[in-house]
């Protein structure tokens, strides 16, 4: 195995190997290559847009929402109107927004961060993708059928039982989200197998950038957390559907099981959200300050505490249901403890701030507007963890304002500041600056607008999930500010639409590293190139572009074993010290995962609709999808080395 | 152990214990996947006991019997042996003996299938006294044995494919990954039996 | 750390933390009467969550202004071309002011925390009275132990003393909350949950389910009546004696038809043949603050408007519209209204 000293020096790859990669890597711009397609960047774009479209169908229904609350007793939206949009308002922005929408970062990132040039399983990868897409289409499907669940994004038992809600509305939430939990599940082992094994020689793990580290903590806590949630849900098909009787306390269930199961999953799940974000947070704000972050080490801590102890918390979304009084002592404790390495991140981003120079972009200014906000909402949320006052405001339009402080403030502003940083990286063209400057400057204003006043109403004593409200309660003024505020929302965000398409129509070409970025996806060209990088390189510190000698190791410094031009392969090297392994072969474009994602469609929609033999069908695709996908290559026996 | 054995134990070279090379991609990948899987398990597991004591005495209820155990018992003692022979076969692809994997794949799917036929026996006895919708124990007991016995069968579509895959030269001395991931996953199956057996069986006569 | 200033009865900087903070939050509504108002307490319970939002309240003040200010002076002093970039690494600082100082903050804050929610727990002096409440998709029946008789949406108390209320569902979850008196206990299906309230000052408290519960949700209030002791136990006693019985002609005439229509499938109104238990007891509806749990108020168009289509006014509630002939339902009106 070449070790990359003892390999001659001076080779920066010539005109015969820069072919060799493209033929090896690109794919022809046709329908065939559209569908199989395995390149992590496009299917990270692809998760991009489709969460953004979503994100749309979900503000579009709080729009909704928010004209019906303008005012008391309006008749703009029926119950069972209001019910539905609300639930999947909800589902929708936690699961078929958020979390989609930074995989797609981290699907794009991930691979040009630690100098890969694709995903570790890129057909697991495009699976992903179109089991996202089926799961998410399957679920918006239902709102035009008047069947879409109704029971809150949590979906409480009894009421979410066959006999409370008859009916397709909670089926296709748990088919829904069990279809789902497939694509997260996937996407998790991905990153955490490519951010273990494909890092360019010389990561070794106190050089990961933050992002990957929180993409990677993420993943962990997602294949702990989400297997709990598809429990949750299968037991409740398996009581709606087959009568069995997990949540019936007639029959020896207990409903209190539902709520467990749940928000074991649930509350890691905002954590899950929020850690990418912050992730992002951590890549765009050093490069403005024009230094690297302060406290690397304490913020990698910070990301792998939260993760651990957001396992411990659950309980403060149960604090109203009578559990024993030592156990509120326990979590509330848990729940204030977990504010801790939040604030060493807030406090390590200020000390960045106050020691650097500060550019004020437009990707900048959406962080700031995070820092602004995620304090606000993280306030609150301590507030919440003192047993007796969530007593009081639980199930309120406090805690709407506490989360939407924390996922509006902690979530979309950064995705808002990730998709300015990256834009020029990901379509080769810069936006313009005064749309997106404007563009702040009404979500920022519209988001306040909105929910703040909601802190208010709720300690006036308006409860959550209510369709209308009685006027002359005091509730009336801040209802209509919120709701004037959703709609400053709603242009800023369209805005930040039209500046995406603004960009691609008109935008200038983006240089390579427009932001004089610290990591490695500053390196490649804009948009980068199929294979990524014609050199691997090899990382010195943990801010390889800044760094001189990583910068040499991709020029004058490139060596044969990092350019690896025949074939398609990119680099294994070990998991702690990323040292040099081995190349390792990739897969090519493959039309397989789309049928597979197509199998599992049919499994879901059989068994939504009761048409077993339908799922039945889907499964054996699905199978024999897989077992002709996993299929080994053919070898003589002299080349697998065997003995009869 | 010679002196001459402990000299070159201590030797700079015999203390380097750092493998040469990581673990595979592929092997990261089913580990993952095992650990998402044992969590549900743990999950349903979990839920099992949570049910039996927020529920109270008697358990089962409803007058169901006690679970017999002869069944059960000679269930564990097909299946949790059936790991052996996928080690073997596993052993046998590191040498190149593809008669080896065959054999030792041939006797897991014997022993996997004579399992899933004990237990299709004992729903047959079972069913006549509950079924899953008599009450949550009825509902938990199907459900956690049928998700097992579901995993078993899938574990044996695994190895039938192996089979098939082991034929043509796809796994060799050089590509010994799928069985080792068949292997593992086999493993696996087994120990979320043994913690079924506890809990569905043993832990209601405590 | 004055813990106990903040969450107990007295607070000697209370009255000036509250001017202040009502200046800061603009709290129109809180600071004056009309909305049941968690700032605004009236009972035991709800005073000791008044106080520890006041501790919280600051601590945020604080630690909000302590982050804005360290980023206005970055935003401000770091931007300029010329500044310096610093080598240094600020770990101490990150570390006293992101960690070290908050973990004392709060560990003062949920010992406080704890006191208070060890308060919640019982009234410091037993119950005399205790209440029954039931949760219904979507209303809530009402009665008093040992007294046989029953009403809906509306809880009549003693005021100063405390009271027990039992709480059962007959379907989904609720969840009982009045915020100027205590804080919420969710009603789970399969449990029998306990709260108490003691009211403070007689007064009319309105309190609403606060847990998601279906369809109408929005329209399960009740209302909480805090009243001197005599008053209350007169009103007990109404509730325990047979209905009123029909004074004039059309009371007469409203109560045949109300007898002979289809309501005494559900409805009880006692002392006749009515003894339905699907819905609320009719037995002192003309003295209730509201028809459909807060959704509309009890007069005589409203009440002509539910009997003959609730659907309306509460889409989806469990009384079916009712075919009374539009000649009798001026007196089924005049009759209900005559049971106080
Ligand atoms: C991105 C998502 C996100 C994040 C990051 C958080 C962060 C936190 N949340 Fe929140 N939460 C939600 C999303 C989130 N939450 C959602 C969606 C719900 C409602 C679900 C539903 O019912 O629908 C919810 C509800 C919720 C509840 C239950 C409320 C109820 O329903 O009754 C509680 C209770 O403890 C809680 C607590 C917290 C705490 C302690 C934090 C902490 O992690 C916050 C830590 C951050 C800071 C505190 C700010 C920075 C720190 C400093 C500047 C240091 C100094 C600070 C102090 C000394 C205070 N949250
Ligand atoms: C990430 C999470 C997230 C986000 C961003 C939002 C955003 C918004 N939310 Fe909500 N919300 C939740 C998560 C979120 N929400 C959850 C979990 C609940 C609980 C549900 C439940 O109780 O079950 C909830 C509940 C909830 C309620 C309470 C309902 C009730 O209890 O009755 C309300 C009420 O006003 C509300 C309003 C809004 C509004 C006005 C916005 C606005 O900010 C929305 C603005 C967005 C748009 C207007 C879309 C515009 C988009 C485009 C034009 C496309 C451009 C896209 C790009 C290129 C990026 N939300
Ligand atoms: C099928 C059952 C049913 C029948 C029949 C029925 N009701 Fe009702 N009624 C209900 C239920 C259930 C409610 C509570 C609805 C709610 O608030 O959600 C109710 C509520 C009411 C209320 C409001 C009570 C309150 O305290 O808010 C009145 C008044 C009333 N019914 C009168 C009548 C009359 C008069 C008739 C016959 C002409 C009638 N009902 C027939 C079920 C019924
Ligand atoms: Cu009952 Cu909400
Ligand atoms: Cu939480």
């Amino acid at each position: 195995m070449p070790s990359s000293t003892a390999a001659a020096r001076g080779t920066r790859p010539g005109p015969e190997a820069m072919a060799s990669l493209t033929r090896h890597w690109a794919e022809a711009p046709s329908l065939r290559t559209w569908f199989g397609t395995v390149d992590h960047k496009r299917i990270g774009r692809r998760y991009l847009v489709t969460a953004a479209v979503f994100f749309g169908f979900a503000g579009a229904s709080a729009v909704a929402m928010r004209t019906q609350l303008a005012g008391p007793e309006a008749g703009i939206l029926s119950p069972r109107e209001y019910n539905q949009l609300f639930t999947m308002h909800g589902t929708a922005m936690i699961f078929l927004f958020s979390t989609p929408m930074l995989f797609g970062f981290g699907n794009f990132l991930v691979p040009l961060m630690i100098g890969a040039r694709d995903m570790a399983f890129p057909r697991l990868n495009a699976f992903g993708y179109w089991v996202f897409l089926f799961a998410g289409l399957f679920m918006w499907a239902s709102v035009p059928a008047g069947a879409a669940p109704n029971g809150g994004w949590f979906a409480y038992v009894p009421l979410t039982d066959e006999r409370n809600t008859p009916g397709l509305h909670l089926d296709v939430y748990t088919l829904g989200l069990l279809f789902l939990g497939i694509s997260t599940t996937s996407g998790a082992v991905n990153f955490i197998v490519t951010a273990l094994k494909l890092r360019a020689p010389g990561m070794s793990l106190n050089r990961v950038p933050v992002f990957v580290w929180a993409i990677v903590a993420t993943s962990f806590m997602v294949l702990v957390a989400l297997p709990v949630l598809n429990l949750d849900n299968a037991l409740l098909f398996l009581d709606r559907r087959f009568d069995t009787r997990f949540f019936e306390p007639e029959r020896g269930g207990n409903v209190l099981l539902w709520q467990h199961l749940f928000w074991i999953f649930g509350h890691p799940d905002v954590y899950i959200i929020v850690m990418p974000a912050l992730g992002i947070v951590s890549a765009v704000l050093p490069v403005f300050c024009r230094r690297g972050i302060v406290g690397y080490p304490l913020i990698v801590f910070s990301i792998v505490a939260i993760a651990i102890i957001s396992f411990g918390v659950w309980v403060h979304h149960m604090f109203a249901t009578g559990l024993p009084q030592l156990s509120y002592g326990f979590f509330s404790a848990a729940s204030t403890v977990i504010t801790i390495p939040s604030g060493l991140q807030i406090f390590a981003w200020l000390a960045t701030m106050l020691v650097g120079r500060i550019v004020v972009s437009v990707p900048f200014l959406f962080v700031v507007g995070f820092l602004v906000t995620f304090v606000v909402g993280g306030v609150t949320g301590v507030m919440f963890a003192l047993t007796a006052f969530d007593q009081q405001t639980t199930d309120t339009y406090f805690v709407v304002a506490h989360f939407h402080y924390v996922l509006f403030g902690g979530a979309v502003f950064p995705i808002l500041a990730g998709v300015y940083y990256w834009l020029p990286k990901m379509t080769g063209r810069m936006f313009s600056v005064r749309l997106g400057r404007w563009a702040f400057w009404l979500v920022f204003v519209g988001m306040n607008l909105t929910f703040f006043p909601m802190h208010v109403s709720g300690l006036l004593g308006m409860p959550r999930r209510v369709y209308t409200y009685p006027g002359g309660l005091g509730w009336d003024p801040w209802n209509l500010l919120a709701t004037i505020g959703a709609y400053v929302v709603a242009a800023g965000l369209l805005l930040v639409a039209v500046g995406v398409v603004h960009a691609l129509r008109r935008g200038a070409p983006a240089p390579d590293d427009p932001w004089g970025g610290d990591s490695l996806e500053w390196t490649t060209s804009s948009p980068p190139k199929p294979y990524n990088f014609p050199v691997i390189p090899r990382v010195h510190s943990l801010h390889p572009n800044w760094d001189p000698r990583t910068v040499e190791s991709t020029g004058p410094g490139a060596t044969e074993d990092r350019i690896l031009a025949e074939g398609r392969t990119t680099l294994c090297t070990s998991e702690l010290d990323g040292r040099y392994e081995r190349p390792v072969e990739m897969p090519e474009e493959t039309r397989k995962p789309l049928l597979a994602a197509v199998g599992l469609l049919m499994v879901f929609l059989g068994l939504l609709l009761a048409w077993y033999w339908v799922a039945a069908a889907g499964a054996a695709l699905v199978i024999g999808t897989l077992a002709a996908w996993l299929w080994p290559p053919r070898r003589t026996p002299q080349e697998a080395g065997v003995a009869g | 152990m010679t002196p001459a054995d402990l000299r070159t134990a201590l030797r700079p070279a015999g203390l380097v214990t750092e493998q040469p090379v990581g673990r595979s991609t592929a092997w990261w990948g089913v580990m993952l996947f095992i650990a998402t899987e044992g969590t549900v398990f743990a999950a349903l597991l979990g839920s099992y006991f949570y049910l039996r004591f927020q529920h109270g005495v008697p358990w089962p209820p409803d007058g169901i019997a006690q679970p017999d155990l002869r069944l059960p018992l000679v269930m564990t003692a097909v299946l949790v042996p059936s790991s052996l022979p996928v080690a073997w076969a596993e052993a046998g692809i590191r040498r190149g003996r593809r008669w080896q994997v065959r054999a030792g794949l041939l006797a897991t799917l014997v022993m996997g299938g004579t399992f899933l036929g004990l237990q299709g026996m004992e729903y047959h006895e079972n069913l006549r006294e509950y079924t899953v919708t008599t009450n949550v124990y009825g509902s938990l007991f199907y459900v956690i044995t049928t998700f097992h016995g579901a995993h078993v069968t899938v574990g044996l579509f695994m190895v039938c494919w192996l089979l098939a895959a082991a034929g043509r030269g796809g796994v060799s001395a050089r590509r010994p990954e799928p069985v080792r991931v068949v292997a593992y996953y086999w493993h696996f199956v087994d120990a979320v039996w043994v913690a079924i057996l506890f809990t569905v069986y043993l832990s209601p006569r405590l | 750390m004055a813990g106990g200033e903040w969450a107990g009865h007295r607070r000697p900087l209370a009255p000036v933390a509250r001017i202040v903070g009502c200046g800061l939050l603009v709290l129109l509504g809180g600071c004056s009467g009309g909305a049941p108002s968690t700032l605004d307490p009236a009972g035991t319970g709800a005073r000791r969550v008044e106080g520890l939002w006041w501790l919280l309240f600051w601590i945020s003040v604080v630690v909000f202004a302590e982050v804005m200010a360290l980023l206005a002076w970055a935003l401000v002093f770091r931007r300029r071309p010329d500044r310096r970039i610093s080598r240094v690494e600020p770990t101490r600082f990150v570390v006293v002011a992101g960690a070290g100082v908050p973990f004392v903050i709060l560990l003062a804050a949920y010992g406080v925390g704890l006191r208070d929610l060890a308060a919640l727990r019982q009234p410091e002096s037993p119950p005399a009275v205790t209440v029954d409440v039931t949760g219904h998709k979507w209303w809530w029946e009402v009665r008093y132990a040992g007294v046989d008789g029953a009403t809906a949406n509306e809880i009549r108390i003693p005021v100063g003393e405390p009271v027990r209320v039992r709480l059962r569902t007959v379907d989904v979850l609720h969840s009982f909350w009045v915020p100027q008196l205590m804080p919420k206990t969710d009603l789970i299906a399969g449990k029998v949950r306990e709260t108490w309230l003691r009211a403070e000052r007689p007064g009319e408290y309105r309190g609403q389910c606060a847990e998601y519960c279906g369809l109408q949700h929005a329209h399960m209030a009740l209302q909480v009546v805090a009243q001197p002791r005599a008053e209350f136990d007169a009103w007990l006693a109404r509730l325990a004696a047979p209905a009123a019985t029909p004074d004039s002609d059309a009371e007469r005439r409203g109560q045949q038809a109300f007898l002979q229509g289809t309501c005494v499938a559900c409805h009880t109104v006692r002392g006749t043949a009515a003894t339905g238990t699907v819905g609320p007891d009719l037995s002192t509806l003309g003295a209730r603050w509201s028809l459909g749990a807060g959704a509309v108020p009890n007069d005589g168009g409203h009440l002509g408007g539910w009997i003959v289509n609730s659907q309306t006014v509460k889409p989806g509630n469990a009384m079916p519209p009712q075919p009374v002939d539009a000649a009798a339902l001026p007196d089924l009106i005049a009759y209900l209204e005559s049971l106080r």
